[in-house]
């Protein structure tokens, strides 16, 4: 009999090029390789310097979402790009890409988005694949079972020249989730609950695996807003097991293999699941049904406490200078912080169905005042889909802003910024100083928590908005 | 990438757990297209006021930090975005070396790849470096061993292949360009 193997371990053993010895790491061979307009430039530099071709330009793919503007006009109408080194940068991921011969995305492309959605929506990100992009929440796409995971510039060069990237095997760490969420507790309050229990750090050297009966239960959606996040563990790569609801939803995507290939490729597929007995290198459990909806005080994904709940006290400097920049005590009731901005979207939950939970508590009523409030579906196809929906029509209605896709107030990189000393809840991934705008405070949530706390003008529990 | 063996020079400290690479370069800089020039931007928001003016009581900003090669940081330094501009903005200001007891997976690759060396240490050296700061250290990459002012010497951590390559200044994808014929047999194994 084989060793049993978990997934992590059969997605690796399937992609060694060279076995990783002593004195030096595993070439891995790598099979989807997205990339976007901030962190390639360098690496074409490095290209066109030494002379080197594209290998496999059948595997690569560019979009532009970072530093692209979303506000129609700017997109569509042909009012220039604000930010000139933006601009010029978009411009670079034009000429590399007709260089090197890679499919782009361009702004006006109807298929164009964050690169993190792109993928899924087009089928493309499947499981067992290797997936690298020069970005960090590629962890997202190991929602298939696949290992995907963050890399550098210098690595984005490597992978452009070669296919390839040497690495060393990381360590395997089971994220068991027990029992279900309870109604109105979401994938994105499981995240940031998983991120308060095992720390910023927790993950670092690791390659997650998400397991149980309530990570079984959730749509795609939902197990990418969990995969997104793992990076805010430290760890580059979180992973789910393949199952019916994944072959489901990739099968009517169109990139997806066809005919006689899908049967195949599902019969393969359906061989990755981590074995019984495998064995993890570290595990954790959590029990789902004792969760409640999950807000960040903090400049730190791991400061999170339930929206029930009250800022914790600590005599830690660090944990007090974080509490001073985002202008909060502890002690103070969570539900009592003040909201001027709400931003609903990114590579974490601006999918199909997070606008649609965000417009389902937003329908009927109007932003609080003193709130202003930003959707940008995370792709265009997102977009449409939700205008089919009318979901645009609730948000407007309501008083928020309907955008383009692009990754947004997320980062603040094409000009979308919270002001300083504003009051954000955001559905993104990362509240550090600055990230949303230099001074913004920003409050990691769900998008129900973010509709819900755009219509109260201070942090609200969803779950009083369930009809 | 030029060789590194040896970095012998003074500390500056900074004491935060957790510095993300969001600190260490805003997202506002990271429009460039070249490798050049971030050093400026360099924990821009800590190290500038609303005017650009710098901040005096900035550790980085203080006169005995100036020329300082070697940052002491607190743990888990460069979580965050994978973005390579981190160790690009911290080496274009003059640093070698980063001291921390944990350094995020993405950061530390990406420091390696640029030759700024991720120096590993314990709890208790990296406690009397945050409460020692500006004191002149000898880091040897070949003996992977700090040297702290009283001549106490400290073993860090570094890969096999990785040090190899400082020590050489070997260039990773030169070395992946090598193994093209692997390559080529295990993509037309994969069809
Ligand atoms: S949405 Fe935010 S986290 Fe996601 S890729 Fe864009 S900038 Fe990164």
């Amino acid at each position: 009999m084989t060793t049993p193997r978990t997934l992590f371990q059969k997605v690796w053993d399937d992609h060694v090029v060279v076995p990783e010895t002593a004195d030096t790491p595993a070439v891995l061979f790598i099979d989807l390789h997205l990339t976007h307009e901030v962190t390639t430039p360098q690496a074409y530099t490095e290209l066109r310097n030494r002379g080197l071709k594209l290998r496999r330009p059948d595997l690569t793919l560019a979009t532009m979402d970072h530093s692209t503007p979303t506000r129609t006009e700017q997109v569509f109408g042909g009012v220039p790009i604000a930010v000139d080194s933006a601009a010029k940068q978009v411009k670079q991921l034009e000429i590399n890409a007709q260089e090197f011969g890679v499919e782009l995305f361009n702004l006006q492309d109807s298929r164009r988005g964050i690169v993190h959605i792109i993928g899924p929506e087009l089928g493309l990100t499947q499981p067992g694949k290797t997936i690298v992009c020069g970005d960090s929440h590629t962890s997202t796409h190991g929602a298939f079972g696949a290992l995907a995971f963050g890399i550098g510039t210098t690595e984005v060069g490597h992978v452009l020249a070669t296919q390839c990237l040497l690495q060393r095997k990381p360590k395997t760490f089971a994220i068991n989730v027990v029992n279900h969420l309870p109604a109105g507790v979401t994938a994105k309050d499981l995240i940031l609950a998983i991120i308060g229990k095992i720390g910023v750090s927790g993950g670092t050297g690791y390659v997650l695996e998400y397991r149980g009966a309530a990570i079984e239960a959730m749509s795609m959606d939902e197990r990418m807003t969990i995969c997104n996040m793992s990076i805010e563990a430290g760890a580059r790569a979180g992973m789910i097991a393949p199952d019916a609801t994944t072959f489901e939803y990739l099968k009517a995507t169109p990139r997806a293999p066809k005919g006689a290939d899908w049967e195949k490729a599902v019969a393969r597929w359906s061989r990755l699941p981590t074995d019984a007995g495998a064995v993890f290198d570290r595990s954790v459990e959590i029990d789902a049904a004792s969760l409640v909806p999950m807000v960040t005080y903090g400049t730190h994904p791991g400061m999170v406490a339930p929206v029930t709940g009250s800022v914790p006290a600590s005599g830690d400097a660090v944990f007090e200078k974080a509490l001073k920049y985002m202008g909060l005590a502890a002690g103070q009731v969570i539900s009592d912080v003040p909201v001027q901005n709400v931003f609903v979207g990114s590579c974490t939950n601006g999918r199909l169905s997070d606008l649609r939970k965000a417009a389902n508590v937003l329908r009927g009523h109007k932003l609080a005042s003193g709130v202003k409030m930003l959707v940008v579906p995370g792709s265009q196809s997102v977009k449409r889909a939700a205008e089919a929906e009318g979901l645009d029509q609730v948000f407007k209605a309501a008083g928020a802003e309907w955008r383009e896709s692009g990754c947004s107030m997320c980062l603040g990189m094409n000009g979308d910024l919270v002001p300083a000393g504003h009051y954000s809840v955001s559905t993104s991934n990362r509240n550090f100083e600055g990230r949303q705008g230099q001074g913004a405070r920003t409050l990691l949530a769900s998008p129900e928590t973010a509709a819900a706390s755009a219509i109260r003008g201070r942090v609200t529990d969803p779950r009083e908005f369930t009809h | 990438m030029p060789a590194v063996t040896q970095i012998r020079s003074r500390t500056v400290a900074l004491p935060a757990a957790n510095i993300d690479t969001d600190q260490i370069i805003p997202a506002r800089f990271l429009t460039a297209t070249s490798k050049a020039g971030f050093g400026k931007h360099l924990f821009a928001d800590w190290r500038y006021d609303g005017d650009g003016n710098p901040k005096p009581d900035f550790a980085l900003n203080k006169p005995e930090a100036k020329g300082a090669a070697i940052l002491v940081a607190g743990r888990n330094l460069g979580c965050g975005s994978s973005r390579e501009h981190a160790p690009w903005a911290l080496q274009d200001f003059g640093f070698a070396a980063v001291i921390s007891t944990e350094f995020a997976d993405i950061f530390r690759t990406n420091c390696l790849k640029n030759g700024l060396l991720p120096v590993l240490v314990d709890e208790k050296t990296h406690a009397w470096l945050l409460a020692n700061p500006n004191v002149e250290l000898n880091i040897d990459v070949a003996s992977t061993t700090l040297t702290l002012p009283d001549g106490t010497a400290v073993k860090f951590p570094l890969e096999g292949f990785a040090k190899y390559c400082l020590l050489n200044g070997v260039d990773e994808l030169g070395f992946l360009l090598s193994k093209g014929d692997s390559i080529a047999a295990y993509e037309s194994a994969h069809l």
